[in-house]
């Protein structure tokens, strides 16, 4: 018998997980994950290395498939119909590049074009500003600094104004004072867009600022989920960082449920 | 319902003429092995028709060493269009672009179709001139024959696509390691297909398997045209025939082998 219902696709989560496995052969990434990302929050996803935190990204952005379980983003099933939701995300991560010849200029205006977007010139005028890109715009990607590659990585992963933003380690290899101006446009953006942001970071003090909501991550399953302060408090710590050092030695015991 | 956008297709074909333009050693490599490859077997083929000549040898021997620079440039034809496909692929990955592009709106047949206008683009850049050159070196003119050169390349192109098809699932499955053979998967086919010898030479069982081969048709047709002034129609349309199955059952394992890295979380890996 076909059941009827219909889906609230404006008050959906941006991000909403039921039970989500990732098996390869006999190793388990993923494990039952259950999680709902609110519309405009910031939430970091925190493990350590082989917690499963870049397969769970590989399945929301639909690069991976699961194997059971459910992923929505946007309020669209990322196994099924990815391509749905894609043109409303993009993402960010150091282990992707853009080509290294084309000039950034040019890098952007591929992506303006493979996004759809309109006006693409005055979003890339835009983006030239808010990332302070001006003097390197007709350079060749490959010839930037890796802070300058940064802020490419970034214009482009907002050249389509995208409701969902996934960000993996965005001021990783970055100095400090241009992580803090990055960590900055990001706030910016949240703000001005009301985009939902998740976040997979080593850098706990980065977490601390800019996310609402940490996810943390071990052995592929969820192991604890709340605002930065509310875990540092519950783990009896002085910031997020002791708390995370604690979950991925397996040493935590929360003080209260 | 399947979306194809011609703009998505269009961002990626001005990513490649981006590439080209910004690199002239890429534009020398089009033209280079093509022109080196027909001026030695243009030599050669004048040697041969000089020999024929002093041996006071007019048979049909003489009239298929005749035939050589053609059945190069065709090779090359086919070839070129392979490498063209293939290596606009791999220049996403060598750069490592392709996670870019698999997590962007660009649905995998209107990446194919930029494949496809570039291995053409690619094509023209590297042959056409290559077909003065053989005019101008040795009098050898493709273009006169006409509208068979046009179903030749037709069935040439096509063959070439579906094997890049192929090649391009198997990197994105099996990762770099698929990757030689980009350069090496046609070179297989190249006994069977009978570039420069008549289908007739093979050995009977081995026929069997060469008729299965749409170049095969290609190379006897250009024979037939050459030597014995005849557009050999049913053998450009057997040709179209088995070109279309392999263009589908290629499609068909260029999507599979994408579904099958995502379930095993190949195009992950290559992110990284």
């Amino acid at each position: 018998m076909i059941r009827v219902m219909f889906v609230d696709r404006q008050n959906a989560p941006a991000i909403s997980a039921r039970n989500l496995t990732k098996r390869f052969g006999v190793v388990t990434a993923v494990s039952d994950l259950t999680f709902d990302i609110a519309v405009g929050s910031v939430t970091g996803l925190l493990g350590g290395n082989g917690a499963g935190k870049t397969t769970t990204i590989g399945m929301i952005v639909g690069l991976v498939l699961p194997s059971s379980g459910e992923i929505k983003v946007l309020g669209v099933d990322m196994a099924r119909n990815r391509y749905e939701a894609l043109g409303r995300m993009n993402f960010e991560s150091p282990y992707v590049d853009m080509p290294h010849r084309l000039t950034v200029r040019q890098n952007l205006r591929v992506f303006a074009q493979l996004y759809d977007v309109e006006d693409a010139d005055v979003r890339i005028a835009q983006l030239t500003q808010d990332f302070a890109m001006g003097e390197f715009m007709d350079r060749p990607a490959g010839k930037l600094s890796a802070g300058q590659k940064t802020r490419v990585a970034l214009a482009k992963a907002l050249i389509n104004d995208p409701q969902v933003l996934l960000l993996d380690e965005p001021t990783a290899s970055l100095d400090p004072d241009t992580a803090d101006w990055i960590r900055s446009r990001l706030e910016d953006y949240r703000r001005k867009r009301g985009a939902t942001i998740l976040l997979a970071s080593h850098n706990m003090s980065e977490v601390e600022r800019l996310c609402d909501r940490v996810l943390m991550l071990k052995g592929g399953a969820l192991v604890d989920d709340g605002a930065p302060g509310a875990l540092v408090e519950r783990y009896g710590r002085a910031n997020l960082e002791e708390v995370f050092l604690d979950v991925a030695r397996g040493q935590a015991k929360a003080i209260s449920a | 319902m399947m979306e194809f956008s011609f703009s998505r297709t269009g961002a990626m074909v001005r990513r490649y003429i981006y590439l080209l333009r910004s690199s002239w050693p890429r534009l020398l490599e089009l033209i280079y092995w093509p022109a080196v490859q027909m001026i030695t077997w243009g030599f050669l083929q004048s040697f041969i028709a000089g020999q024929s000549g002093a041996a006071g040898m007019t048979g049909r021997l003489a009239l298929v060493g005749g035939t050589l620079i053609g059945a190069l440039l065709l090779w090359d034809t086919m070839f070129r269009c392979q490498l063209g496909f293939s290596i606009s692929f791999l220049e996403e990955m060598w750069s490592r672009n392709i996670g870019n592009l698999l997590m962007s709106p660009l649905r995998p047949l209107e990446f194919v179709a930029a494949l496809m206008t570039m291995s053409i683009i690619r094509l023209i850049i590297g042959i056409v001139p290559v077909t003065f050159l053989a005019l101008w070196f040795f009098g050898y003119n493709l273009w006169s024959l006409g509208f068979a050169l046009v179903a030749f390349f037709i069935n040439l192109v096509m063959t070439s696509w579906a094997i890049g098809l192929v090649v391009a699932g198997l990197v994105l499955r099996n990762g770099m390691g698929a990757e030689a053979l980009a350069w090496s998967i046609l070179f297989f086919f190249m006994p069977f297909t009978c570039v420069y010898y008549p289908v007739s030479v093979l050995p009977g069982w081995l026929q069997d398997f060469a008729w299965c081969l749409p170049p095969t048709y290609v190379f006897e047709g250009l024979r037939a045209a050459t030597v014995d002034h005849v557009f050999r129609a049913d053998l450009m349309l057997e040709a179209l025939a088995i070109n279309l199955v392999a263009m589908a059952a290629a499609t068909w394992a260029f999507l599979r082998l994408i579904d099958s890295a995502r379930n095993s979380g190949a195009l992950l890996q290559m992110g990284e």
